[in-house]
């Protein structure tokens, strides 16, 4: 091929890959149990946020979460058998993303848990996320005392069950049109979910009530989502997921399926490279931290959550959210539309549907080129959590970090070596 | 006699419209003078780097 | 020499157009007590300058190319310190200026041409090594281009334009700074009536003296396309000419057309007759320095840029330089010594060598027409816009304080009778380059030695040809309508 046929047959594969973004249908379709859902998933194995990596290279907060499922899974007594077992080989480590699934900050994922259930109803594919914890002292920050195990218990024998009922008997919650929605309310899907979690709630509100008979406990499950602003982040990881599965292995497309993190690595997916993962160290994010905790207790960047941003949402969609910008900056509405801009510049398209009422109902930036970021020297900005460093603590901010540009730069050289100009 | 699909043609028919990259003085100047110029801030594509650049240039980017 | 205070700074990673950076040296070394400000990319180059300039520290030594380098030399502590603040406030000021909103401007031509789709020209001012790139990206992508970087190969330029003709576009330059397109003059030009007179120049000034003449003789410009410096010689063999001539015999707006070139190739200049022949329409050709060549019938060859634009205007232009000359004579009985040019244009300089020459006037230039005597002659034409001026500093049409030390040592020198200056106006310009003139002027005597200018320029310049016209008169300088009736003052005074 020559250099112009290359360029030809690249932009081809990018605008197909857009096309299937484009095209998804995601709805969220149940809760169900993870061991039950996840095709694979087995006992003693222990799903986890970004590329591979096992126990000895996992920063404090993984190994917290990791410790904490053991113990919640009942393959261990107590946390520190529970770590135990894992430096000895005792449990299997995956990435979700090899499950169809994702998870937040830590992101672990065993058999018992209750996943959301997000169905790309054009393409027929299924994709998993945990659900939201709330804030403060939650596993997907490494929290794994009794208070947590006794939350997640709840979620897996009360919550899940009923909330997975109502989304059958309302024959699944369309997702598209709720991000749009969402969008024009000051969402960006990834540290402000607020518009779609009351959106999700007026929606499911009906049918729940039908659904529980007990007024006590629908009130306690109306109480946990209307008190989680961050309920919705998880549907929207699951749907990220659900709209990028399908991109995957377009031969000559240089479209990000799949950004993540595990906390000492981040790892990017291209569609035309298949499966592999081409990471390089996470970074730490800038940002704001809660009363008494400063930069000094930071976790390094960790999560699925990036699949948001994969899709177009999160950092991308700043501009819908001045506030999120303020994380590291001014938090000016210019700001903001600037953070958004940027992101053009690294995208194949705007997404029509999706679109930013500051930015005159332009689109958000949506497929990720792998040649424009390396091009441009602009990595994506991603919105996230801030971890404890150490185990057990928690989030302890938020702000904005941004994905290392080694990993744009090894899969571009392994993108040249597969369209044989290398 | 008109060929609308002649790029010289077109642009000496004007109206000119000018995607400026690099110094912005010569944007602001067309600007000034009612003509549509979009101004690029140009950086070094890669960060200058040339192993980069020239795989980017084969790939079309 | 390096008495003082001196000092460095890094920028780790700071990257800002070289044009811009001249501009705030140039402003950090205006203040009072510095002698030397240099902000600058830390390449090999810029710090072989660092280092000639006595400013190269270890600081400035470990800078690499996309770190900036900000370096001062001071009278005192106090004066460097101000010289930083001044630098670090200038360049935490708005990148692209001139937005007071925090507009964001798109970063590559793919996001330009989102927000623009109907553009239909490029202008590239990036640095050489990255020049032709982004001019191949701007052709691909079906826009003409104004290439105003300079440093582009000339085999690089060669594939540029063979790709352009391939594409039927235009590709204008490297070192294309000047052009005026269905009315829009755009890089360096000229606030020019629209006519019927199309310019086809591989200079600069060039086209921006001959179409200034023929604008204020009352005539006007269709289109006045640049090709390059290089392209007519043998390397490039006139491909954009040849492209522009094309287009301007199409083009119905056009009547006349004026070529503006120094000498070029002989295979080319036999190329380009051909072509020529074969048009409709009525050419000249300004090639300043060339033997008179064979032309078709419907072209005709001028010795300089005056000439041009009156055989552009069938003769309609003034016999003014007796105007200049009696006004020159009647303050002036006769210049003793010699004629010190010094020229931001670098077709005004080759002009006032082709009248010199013509007037039997023996010179020296740094930049000789063909046939200039190289004498030991104290006639010295010099061209300050060359690249040897510069090197890391900005171009004097851009700021004509680069003019100001070589004005002083030619006001101060004995032996120098005339001194011969340009003053080119329009878009890009500086604001008021008489001004800056007119201040080195003040402190000397007006008496000796003379001083003659042009004006290149008009009065719909952001200028105002008149207002500087009056500057430069009342700091007495004698100013002639154009820069060949200059230099034919010069002369006329020489002769006595």
């Amino acid at each position: 091929m020559t250099k112009g046929d290359v360029a030809a047959a690249v932009e081809a594969a990018n605008a197909r890959a857009v096309e299937r973004m484009l095209a998804a249908d995601p709805v969220l379709v149940d809760v169900a149990v993870a061991g039950d859902a996840i095709a694979g998933l087995g006992d003693r194995t222990i799903l986890h946020a970004g590329p591979p990596i096992e126990w000895p290279d996992m920063c404090g907060p993984l190994k917290g979460a990791v410790a904490g499922a053991i113990v919640l899974e009942g393959w261990a007594a107590d946390l520190d058998e529970a770590a135990e077992l894992a430096a000895a080989g005792g449990v299997a480590f995956h990435p979700n993303h090899h499950f169809d699934a994702v998870g937040p900050m830590t992101g672990t994922i065993t058999r018992s848990m209750p996943v959301m259930v997000v169905e790309n109803r054009s393409f027929g594919n299924r994709a998993y996320c945990t659900l939201n914890e709330g804030l403060g002292k939650v596993m997907r920050f490494g929290g794994n005392d009794a208070e947590v195990l006794a939350r997640l218990r709840w979620l897996a024998e009360t919550f899940g069950p009923a909330f997975g009922a109502a989304l059958r008997e309302a024959g699944g919650t369309p997702l598209k049109a709720m991000i749009a929605r969402g969008l024009s309310m000051g969402d960006e899907m990834h540290q402000r979910n607020v518009g779609c979690t009351s959106l999700l709630l007026r929606a499911i509100a009906p049918v729940l009530a039908r659904a529980v008979d007990d007024r006590e406990r629908l009130a306690g499950l109306f109480e946990f989502i209307g008190g989680n602003d961050q309920f919705f982040l998880n549907v929207a990881m699951a749907m990220g997921k659900a709209i990028m599965d399908p991109v995957r292995g377009i031969e000559g497309s240089s479209v990000v399926t799949a950004m993540s993190r595990n906390g000492t690595t981040f790892g990017i997916r291209v569609s035309g490279l298949g499966d592999r993962w081409f990471t390089a160290p996470v970074e730490m994010p800038r940002g704001l931290y809660f009363p008494g905790f400063s930069e000094d207790d930071a976790n390094p960047d960790i999560g699925d959550s990036t699949i948001v941003e994969t899709i177009g949402l999160g950092g991308f969609a700043m501009a819908a959210s001045p506030a999120v910008a303020g994380f590291v900056g001014a938090g000016t509405a210019a700001e903001a539309l600037n953070y958004t801009r940027a992101m053009e510049e690294i995208t194949v398209a705007r997404n029509p549907e999706w679109t930013i009422p500051a930015l005159d109902f332009a689109g958000v930036p949506t497929g990720i080129d792998i040649r424009k970021v390396v091009a441009s020297g602009r990595t994506p900005t991603i919105n996230t959590g801030i971890a404890h460093r150490e185990a057990g603590i928690g989030q302890v901010g938020a702000g904005i970090v941004r994905a290392p540009m080694a990993c744009f730069e090894r899969a571009l050289e392994a993108f040249a070596a597969a369209m044989g100009v290398a | 006699m008109e060929d609308r699909k002649d790029p010289i043609q077109d642009l000496l028919d004007g109206p000119v419209a000018v995607i400026n990259i690099g110094l912005a003085q010569f944007a602001r100047t067309l600007e000034g003078q009612g003509v549509a110029a979009v101004q690029v801030d140009w950086c070094p594509p890669a960060g200058g780097d040339r192993r980069m650049i020239d795989l980017l240039d084969k790939l079309g980017a | 020499m390096s008495a003082g205070v001196a000092a460095t700074r890094t920028r780790a990673g700071f990257y800002l157009d070289s044009v811009a950076l001249m501009r705030i040296s140039q402003a950090v070394q205006d203040l009072a007590g510095v002698s030397a400000a240099f902000l600058t990319m830390g390449s090999p180059s810029n710090k072989e300058l660092l280092l000639d300039a006595g400013l190269l520290d270890a600081g400035a030594e470990a800078a690499g190319p996309n770190d900036l380098v900000i370096a001062v030399r001071a009278d005192d502590r106090d004066a460097l310190r101000a010289a930083f603040e001044t630098a670090e406030a200038a360049l935490s000021g708005p990148a692209t200026g001139g937005g007071e909103d925090s507009g964001w401007n798109p970063r590559s031509l793919e996001t330009g041409l989102r927000a623009l789709p109907a553009a239909n020209l490029a202008i590239v001012s990036v640095p050489g090594a990255f020049a032709a790139r982004e001019a191949r990206r701007a052709l691909e992508r079906g826009l003409n281009v104004m290439l105003f970087s300079d440093n582009v190969p000339v085999r690089e330029e060669v594939a540029l334009k063979a790709l352009a003709r391939e594409r039927g576009l235009l590709m204008m330059g490297p070192d294309c700074g000047t052009a005026i397109v269905a009315g829009a003059p755009i890089g360096f030009a000229n606030a020019v009536p629209r006519g019927d007179i199309g310019l086809v120049a591989a200079s600069g000034t060039g086209l921006q003296e001959v179409a200034c003449l023929i604008a204020r003789a009352g005539g006007g410009i269709s289109h006045g396309i640049g090709v390059g410096g290089r392209d007519l010689g043998a390397a490039v063999g006139g491909a954009m000419t040849l492209a522009a001539i094309d287009a301007l015999d199409r083009d119905e707006a056009t009547r006349r057309v004026v070529l503006i070139s120094k000498p070029p190739d002989p295979d080319t200049a036999r190329r380009i007759a051909d072509r020529i022949a074969a048009s409709p329409k009525r050419f000249t050709l300004c090639c300043i320095g060339m033997a008179p060549m064979d032309l078709p019938e419907n072209a005709r060859q001028a010795a300089t840029l005056r000439e041009a634009a009156e055989d552009a205007l069938k003769g309609a232009g003034g016999a003014e330089p007796g105007a200049t000359l009696r006004e020159a004579s009647r303050r002036f009985r006769h210049a003793k010594g010699s004629v010190r040019g010094l020229f931001s244009g670098g077709s005004l300089c080759a002009e006032a060598q082709a009248v010199l020459m013509a007037a039997g006037i023996a010179f020296v230039s740094n930049v000789p027409i063909p046939g200039a005597e190289d004498a030991s002659s104290g006639h010295r034409l010099i061209d300050l816009g060359a690249d040897e001026f510069t090197r890391g500093r900005p171009h004097p049409m851009i700021e004509p304080a680069v003019r100001d030390a070589p004005l002083k040592e030619a006001l101060a020198d004995p032996d120098v009778g005339v001194v011969l200056v340009d003053v080119v106006l329009g878009h890009g310009s500086h604001e008021d380059p008489a001004g800056r003139l007119a201040a080195v002027l003040a402190p000397h005597d007006r008496e000796a030695p003379v001083v003659i200018a042009s004006v290149c320029g008009t009065d719909r310049d952001p200028q105002n040809r008149a207002a500087q016209v009056e500057t430069l008169r009342e700091a007495g300088v004698v100013v002639a309508e154009s820069n060949a009736g200059a230099a034919e003052t010069a002369a006329a005074l020489l002769a006595g």
